[in-house]
């Protein structure tokens, strides 16, 4: 592996992230897959690096996920889109961040159409008229919230409490990224590092401390793939997929996987359950997993974050073995109580992955 | 730096009422030699430019040709020495500007005198595609991807093929059209020679490596020239070489630096995923900077493909809009060394009937 080969490529595919006073829209389902992430963006950008991030209670589904599932039509999509547009132009902000990678890939497919098909742009904004009333601007700057993150990725270093540093060798922890599909492989040109070796997650861990882990499988489809799943029928075929990807990454003993897309953590994490208790199979050492984590939560373990604030007690794959590793400290006692010390149940003991 | 194979050496500024006409060549390839070599050198000055400090292109790194297998050295002693003892040439040699001003063209070069000339015949060949970028092949960041030319290097340098670990590879995939009708690298046409190129490596690393199993992975096999059809029998029934008709999706990298490729069969319609120990890229033909910039000074037309365009692509296409400058060889499109040989004789016959009468069609 020649990395210079890598960072060539990545000078190749930089873009433009806007620096402040960010319209941030929320995923549909990561409150539900993985709670403490989002609010942990928030809590970064604003308590940690002094930003103007501004939510619009009125905003909704981009309906991505039908879209991508064939179940919404384009023109629908694009006038949905349109309006969450409209929100942010009505809030006073030209900077659009999401938080789902899905919503990503739609929103830069739909300015991509725009800008070679204007007569498109001018029947959707008539559709907006007719049905809402309202009217937008384009935003001036569109990112990820991974890619803010990733702008910020030095200044988070700066005050980070924690490397990911192993405590016990001093080695760098190594970590096996992963990018949503829809973050740059519609538009290469839009990701950090571009489709093929995207550096988004990268350049995070690189500046945290971590290694990266390149495994032949590391492009494959994390489970998901929307109909993969959806239709229940095809779910084998999402479990496969996922498998795929552990026994090719395994041999390398990663420490733990870092997604940015709503989707990807879910199926990677929950489909490690699914096979340890399907074929008795656990991929990390000693019957545990591999932890999954999304970036956000990576942060905010990084900043000394209580990592039961940032939600790691709902991951399937427990996330303790990776916490010794670095030496954050936790709390297992409060592992599964809320913020005002109620229980919020135990999930019964896997019969083989390794349980905290 | 000047060369002169020959002891007179003609004034670069030339009083030209009293001197023989000059014919500058751009270009020290076999399609700039060749010119050179069929230009009567006893009624004409004759001046070739090469940028490097060797003349002889590409084919100078190669080690055999195909379809016969001969060494290149042949065929490329036989262009310089068909080359008049009077013919100047000069190497190491970058232009900087040209002016054209009525009939005549001035060139300047880096640090030189200015070379005045009556006909300029541009025989700057071609690049070969870059293969970064079909980044998902992984060439310059996986250690055991390597390219045709550098297989070709090995060949001429007469070392043994080995992966970077300096093992002997037991398989190897041979990846047809890199860079060539592929409409994401923005290249639709064909590049020509690859096929036959990787037919005739394959069978090479088998005389090599005869242990060695290759599996070459191609759209289609344009197997256009003569006895181009039996050296691609040869290498499936002499060689056993296997030939997949499905193009490359990915490659990635084992534990081990071997590669795992992904592809399709398409014949049989079934994915495909193998591992071997080094993969070879074809790569093709593309216009060279170098060659578009000297047509920018001379205002010379490119085609949608890059290359440049002659007067008529079947009846005049030695000769351009320009009167007074000639294209030969790979400027104008991928061809093999035959086909320029042909093409820079049919270039020589025009630029002489040009300056003999003025028609440069």
């Amino acid at each position: 592996m020649k990395i210079e080969g890598k960072r060539r490529i990545w000078k190749d595919y930089q873009k433009e992230i806007a620096e402040d006073r960010y319209f941030y829209v929320r995923s549909c389902v990561r409150q539900n897959f993985f709670p403490g992430s989002e609010r942990t963006f928030l809590r970064i950008m604003k308590d940690e690096l002094n930003k103007d991030v501004f939510e619009n209670a009125a905003h909704t589904t981009c309906s991505g996920i039908g879209y991508h599932s064939d179940i919404v039509p384009f023109e629908t999509v694009m006038t949905m889109v349109a309006r969450q547009f409209a929100l942010m132009t009505e809030s006073g902000y030209e900077n659009f961040t999401t938080s789902c990678i899905t919503s990503f890939g739609l929103y830069t497919e739909i300015l991509e159409t725009w800008q070679h098909f204007p007569d498109v742009e001018l029947r959707v904004r008539e559709h907006l008229k007719k049905a809402t009333g309202r009217e937008f601007i384009v935003p001036k700057n569109l990112s990820h919230a991974s890619d803010v993150i990733f702008k910020f990725r030095k200044e988070i270093a700066n005050k980070a409490k924690f490397k990911l540093i192993n405590k016990h060798t001093g080695k760098p922890i190594q970590v096996v990224e992963h990018i949503g599909c829809h973050y740059s492989r519609m538009f290469p040109s839009k990701g950090v590092g571009g489709a093929e070796y995207p550096y988004v997650l990268v350049g995070m861990i690189e500046d945290w401390g971590g290694e990266v882990i390149d495994y032949p499988e590391r492009r494959h489809c994390c489970g998901f793939g929307f109909r993969q799943y959806l239709v229940q029928a095809n779910r084998g075929y999402s479990l496969s997929c996922s498998k795929k990807k552990f026994d090719s990454m395994a041999p390398y003993k990663p420490d733990c996987i870092l997604t940015n897309c709503p989707g990807c953590p879910m199926f990677l994490d929950r489909w490690q359950y699914a096979l340890s208790e399907m074929e008795g199979i656990t991929y990390g050492e000693n019957g545990q997993g591999i932890p999954v984590l999304t970036y956000e939560e990576l942060a905010g373990m990084m900043l000394g974050y209580n990592p039961w604030d940032l939600g790691l007690q709902v991951h399937q794959v427990p996330v303790e073995p990776l916490l010794d590793k670095i030496g954050i400290p936790y709390n297992p006692e409060q592992k599964f109580l809320t913020l005002d010390g109620m229980s919020i149940g135990k999930p019964e003991t896997p019969t083989f992955l390794k349980f905290y | 730096m000047e060369c002169q194979l020959g002891n007179q050496k003609p004034p670069l500024f030339l009083n030209f009422t009293e001197m023989k006409k000059r014919i500058i060549i751009i270009g020290g390839g076999i399609a700039g030699m060749t010119v050179a070599g069929a230009l009567p050198s006893n009624e004409f000055d004759i001046i070739l430019i090469e940028k490097e400090i060797l003349p002889g292109g590409h084919v100078a790194k190669w080690d055999r040709l195909f379809p016969s297998r001969r060494p290149a050295k042949e065929v490329l002693d036989f262009v310089q020495k068909s080359m008049a003892k009077n013919v100047v040439i000069k190497t190491g040699s970058t232009i900087t500007t040209i002016h054209r001003d009525q009939n005549l063209f001035t060139l300047h070069l880096n640090g030189e005198e200015p070379i005045v000339g009556d006909a300029v015949v541009l025989a700057t060949g071609f690049d070969l595609f870059d293969a970064r970028k079909k980044e998902e092949y992984g060439y310059g960041i996986y250690n055991n991807v390597i390219t045709s030319e550098e297989l070709e290097q090995i060949f001429h340098e007469g070392k043994k093929l080995t992966t970077s670990e300096g093992k002997t590879p037991q398989r190897i995939g041979i990846i047809h059209c890199v860079g060539s009708r592929d409409e994401k690298v923005g290249n639709l046409y064909c590049s020509k020679v690859c096929c036959v190129t990787g037919v005739k490596q394959a069978i090479e690393i088998k005389e090599m490596l005869p242990e060695c199993e290759i599996f070459s992975f191609y759209m289609d096999l344009r197997m256009y020239d003569r006895n181009f059809e039996e050296l691609y029998y040869e290498a499936q029934q002499k060689w056993g070489i296997n030939f997949i008709r499905g193009r490359l999706s990915e490659c990635a990298e084992n534990p081990g630096h071997s590669l795992i490729i992904k592809t399709e069969d398409t014949l049989t319609g079934h994915p495909l995923k193998m591992t071997v120990d080094m993969i070879i890229l074809l790569v093709g033909f593309v216009p060279s900077p170098e060659t578009k910039r000297i047509a920018r000074m001379l205002d010379l037309q490119t085609g949608q493909d890059g290359f440049l365009l002659s007067s008529d692509e079947h009846y005049n296409d030695n000769s351009t809009s320009v009167p007074g400058v000639f294209l030969t060889g790979a400027v104008k499109g991928p061809a093999c060394i035959v086909n320029t040989i042909a093409d820079a004789r049919a270039t020589a016959l025009q630029i002489e009937r040009f300056l003999i009468t003025g028609i440069s069609e």
